[in-house]
């Protein structure tokens, strides 16, 4: 293959259909073996606006959208005026020639105007013949294409079937016809991948956890996992409900954790701040939950569907009060399915709740990922507990459900065992389960009950992998980023580095509890620290700050509700080393 | 009543074997309740651990939710598994662990406030969905545990410490709100009348579906207009009053009736409505989700990747 990898950008209003090119071409990448990693940008919007998916495919893995197209297929005039100045000689701009007018494309751009209307009877059938040009362009056959609508349409019946691949041969044939094909071809691995959103990964994660009960109220962006497991549920045997708001969301799957299923439930951050409280509730109870927040750009209603980790300092602060409890930030499309099972593992060990920040980019982002590593049955960690399976169980004698424990864990006992009959309580409670918060209030009980629960999270800390510094110990930079952002930084270290600009890497996915001396240690000899994060505040700037001590020489910040693209990066970094600037804030070129 | 439509599920449920009777001792906490002295709140205690008792349940097959107020903390004062949860936030709780448990009796307590105030949404929603839940409030028509404000049941004119002109607002009406949301079973009981509410009680714990237990329960120290004398003067049983509990619009109308007579009794019974756990696919085998296998199997782990490829 003469180029590492291939990027198409498909544009046009939402309702247009293009969100179907964009997953018949992901598929066919897939089964090829080719890695892909696609962003979505679209709007809160069902019919109209502007809507614009970029897929980018290579043999090696793909870990963000990149930062140049070589091909743009806008389904309408508005997308190809948006993206057409963005498009270099050498790239390839594919539209329907009877509808959109090119202007404004760059010498070299070659315009392939397809004649949608003769070339299927029906606008339906448009998407088809423009995926099959697309594959004639790179250099792949047509034939996985036409297996592919035989599958899709093989309810529809033979006659559907046919015409659909009659269309796709007309565009392919068309295309070879009057279009010049990419000097390269993309080739086939022979070793298939999958293809999932994080959605869909935080969902799989959750059945790979072995959750018995979600439950959601709807929100974007993290609605996807409640379709995902609404419509897997009864097959997987996992109860789903949609809740009337995310407060009866929060406090069910309370309830039901508490008589012994792993439960688990997402929302984004407006969901998350109705939370808060019954987070709390559940650290002061003891019981194990995980809630996902999947951020979009706040505050408030924000922009619905756009990207930001902007709700670091929301998790970190959720409710009322100190309780212990667990954070952890994905960082790619298939850490979101990984995450799932360590979190559960970890909040039914010590008794608390789990948190899961991940975001747009990631949950409507869709990535390919390995087969082999979708274990479905990772390590499950149940901790302490006292009739899991159901009665008969001991006798339960002298039992305390709050036992003083040195590591801080006693046994819970579940609902329906025996012999264990107790309370718990939101209220201060003793060793018993019996309230010291009104008139027996006990000032020393109240301090050795507080120190115990924070003393759970003393052991998590040696379970969690620490943050590793990824690249050459001498670099001229450092640039540490948390969650999604893995991705893009380091692609944007490998573009410095192509530069001459020596940059190392750090990423941290476990906010809480977090490896302070891993960091500190990774950070001790850095020359320059960039810390580069999507929200306006530097949340984890502040955070490590903090926590470490870490002061940074300068951030890169990005807030206008798209994700940073690795030249954003690329571009800080020298303006940074260049003196010029210790924040620096890249403008996103396009509108989408 | 006409033998309601049911399945033979349903009528193994409804008609289950009575199971010898327990000492009501049995169902004492490990505290005393803290109650302020003559609070109606220990009626209601009371013929709860009687009709546990009576009906033979064992103290670990019974889950007591609450949220918070002074009756919320009944949990802590009855031997059953308990959850003293947030205000406002029983019933929610209460429906996740019903659903993680079906095997559980889920009884769940409370006062007006934090039912019909805080917790309104809860309330309409869980009765719309018929879990199987008893929902016994302790209504007292006043904010008692924060000293003497405004509640959602108290009389419009009413003068409390957040009301000192007197309130101008409407009370809800929680008897035929519970009837119109589908509530499956709905009483009002009188704390001050224990031999009743117990067998109002017991017939909410055997009901298969949402059952709703109003219950007078006067505070003897912020509420000076809905007193004992008030409510001895006043109640008047339905079955005294020849309704049928089966007659939804009856129910409704009996509901709105207040004054010189105030009824209790049980205002509506519906044994044809299957409760959610019923109409749950994923509970139809297998028993509680709680305690099955987290193992996902080979053919479900191979078909969910099928799906991606």
């Amino acid at each position: 293959m003469a180029q590492p990898d291939f990027s198409v950008g498909i544009g046009g209003a939402a309702g247009q259909g293009v969100a179907t090119p964009g997953t018949l071409l992901a598929k066919l990448f897939v089964r090829r073996g080719l890695h892909i990693n696609a962003y979505n940008a679209y709007q809160s919007i069902i019919r109209g606006g502007h809507t614009f998916l970029t897929i980018r495919t290579g043999e090696a893995p793909v870990r963000c959208m990149g930062d140049e197209l070589d091909m743009l297929i806008p389904l309408n005039q508005d997308t190809m005026d948006r993206h057409v100045r963005r498009m270099r000689p050498g790239s390839a701009v594919l539209f329907d020639g009877g509808k959109v007018n090119p202007e404004g494309a760059a010498d070299g751009v070659q315009l392939c105007p397809l004649p949608l209307a003769q070339l299927a009877k029906s606008p339906l059938h448009y998407n088809t013949a423009a995926v099959a040009a697309v594959l004639r362009l790179v250099g792949v056959e047509c034939r996985p294409f036409e297996d592919m609508l035989a599958e899709q349409f093989e309810r529809k019946g033979d006659a559907v079937v046919a015409e659909n691949v009659a269309v796709a041969r007309a565009g392919y044939e068309y295309a070879g016809a009057h279009f010049r094909p990419y000097p390269f071809a993309l080739p086939d691995t022979k070793k298939p991948l999958a293809v999932a959103t994080g959605n869909e990964c935080l969902a799989m994660g959750g059945v790979a956890a072995g959750v018995k009960f979600y439950c959601a109220y709807p929100m974007s962006p993290s609605t996807g996992v409640l379709m995902w497991m609404a419509r897997h549920a009864r097959q997987l045997g996992i109860m789903v409900r949609q809740v009337e708001d995310e407060i009866g969301v929060i406090n069910m799957a309370i309830g039901a954790a508490h008589t012994g299923c792993r439960a688990l439930c997402a929302t984004s951050g407006g969901g998350f701040a109705l939370m808060t409280e019954a987070l709390g509730a559940a650290a002061m109870m003891e019981i194990p939950v995980v809630c996902i927040n999947v951020q979009r750009a706040g505050p408030a209603t924000g922009v619905p569907t756009k990207t930001e980790q902007g709700d670091l300092w929301q998790v970190l602060g959720a409710g009322q009060g100190d309780y212990p409890r667990l954070i952890a930030a994905p960082i790619s499309i298939a850490d979101c399915f990984h995450t799932i099972p360590q979190i559960f593992n970890l909040a039914d060990r010590f008794q608390c709740p789990g948190i899961v920040l991940a975001d747009l980019l990631e949950s409507e982002g869709f990535s390919s990922l390995d087969p082999a590593e979708l274990d479905f049955n990772p390590p499950r960690d149940r901790g302490e507990v006292i009739g899991l399976d159901g009665p008969p169980v001991p006798s339960g004698e002298g039992y305390e459900r709050y036992r003083q424990t040195e590591s801080g864990v006693a046994p819970r006992a579940l609902p329906g065992t025996p012999g264990h009959a107790h309370v718990v309580a939101t209220d201060e409670h003793d060793e018993r389960g019996v309230l010291i918060s009104d008139e027996f209030t006990d000032p020393h009980k109240r301090q050795a009950i507080m120190e115990r629960r924070q003393r759970k999270m003393d052991g998590a800390l040696p379970l969690i992998d620490p943050p590793r510094l990824a690249g050459a110990a001498d670099a001229e930079v450092t640039l540490v980023g948390w969650g999604s952002t893995w991705g893009v930084i380091a692609e944007a270290v490998e573009k410095l580095e192509r530069e001459g600009i020596r940059a190392n890497h750090l990423q941290v996915k476990w906010m809480v509890p977090l490896h302070v001396e891993a960091i500190q240690q990774a950070l001790a000899n850095a020359r320059k620290i960039v810390i580069v994060e999507n929200n306006y505040s530097g949340q984890f700037a502040r955070y490590l700050r903090s926590e470490t001590g870490v002061v940074a020489d300068a951030h890169i910040r990005k807030y206008d509700g798209e994700p940073f693209m690795p030249h954003h990066v690329v571009e800080g970094v020298r303006k940074v080393l260049a003196g010029k600037t210790k924040k620096y804030v890249p403008v996103h070129e396009i509108r989408v | 009543m006409a033998g309601p439509a049911v399945t033979k599920t349903r009528t193994a449920l409804v008609q289950r074997p009575r199971r010898a009777p327990l000492p009501v001792k049995e169902f004492k906490g490990k505290a005393e309740p803290d109650w302020c002295p003559g609070c109606g709140d220990f009626g209601v205690l009371n013929a709860l651990k009687s009709a546990v008792a009576e009906l033979g349940l064992h103290p670990h097959e019974v889950l007591t939710i609450s949220g918070i107020g002074c009756s919320s903390n009944l949990p802590g004062y009855i031997n059953t598994y308990g959850m003293h949860t947030l205000h406002g936030r029983a019933l929610a709780v209460a429906s996740g662990a019903q659903l993680g448990n079906h095997g559980l009796k889920v009884v769940v307590t409370g006062g007006d406030g934090d039912g019909f105030g805080i917790g309104g949404n809860h309330f309409v929603h869980a009765m719309r969905r018929n879990l199987d839940l008893t929902y016994i409030v302790m209504d007292n028509q006043i904010y008692g545990l924060t000293t003497g404000q405004v509640s959602p049941t108290s009389r419009k004119g009413m003068k409390t410490k957040s009301t000192p002109h007197g309130s101008v607002e409407n009370p809800v009406n929680a008897i035929p709100l519970a009837i119109v949301c589908g509530a499956t079973y709905v009483a009002r009981g009188f704390s001050g009348q224990q031999k009743h509410l117990i067998e109002l009680i017991k017939g909410a714990i055997e009901h298969k579906g949402f059952a709703f237990v109003d219950v007078f329960s006067p505070c003897v120290t912020y509420n000076k207009e809905n007193t004992h004398e008030f409510f001895k003067q006043r109640t008047r049983k339905l079955e005294d009053m020849g309704h049928d509990p089966s007659d939804f619009h009856a129910a409704i109308e009996k509901g709105g009736l207040w004054g010189d007579d105030i009824p209790i009794g049980l205002f509506y019974r519906n044994e044809a409505v299957p409760a959610l756990d019923e109409l749950e696919p994923v509970l139809a085998e297998g028993g509680p989700l709680a305690h099955r296998p987290l193992d996902v199997s080979e053919e479900n782990a191979r078909a969910v990747i099928a799906e991606l490829m």
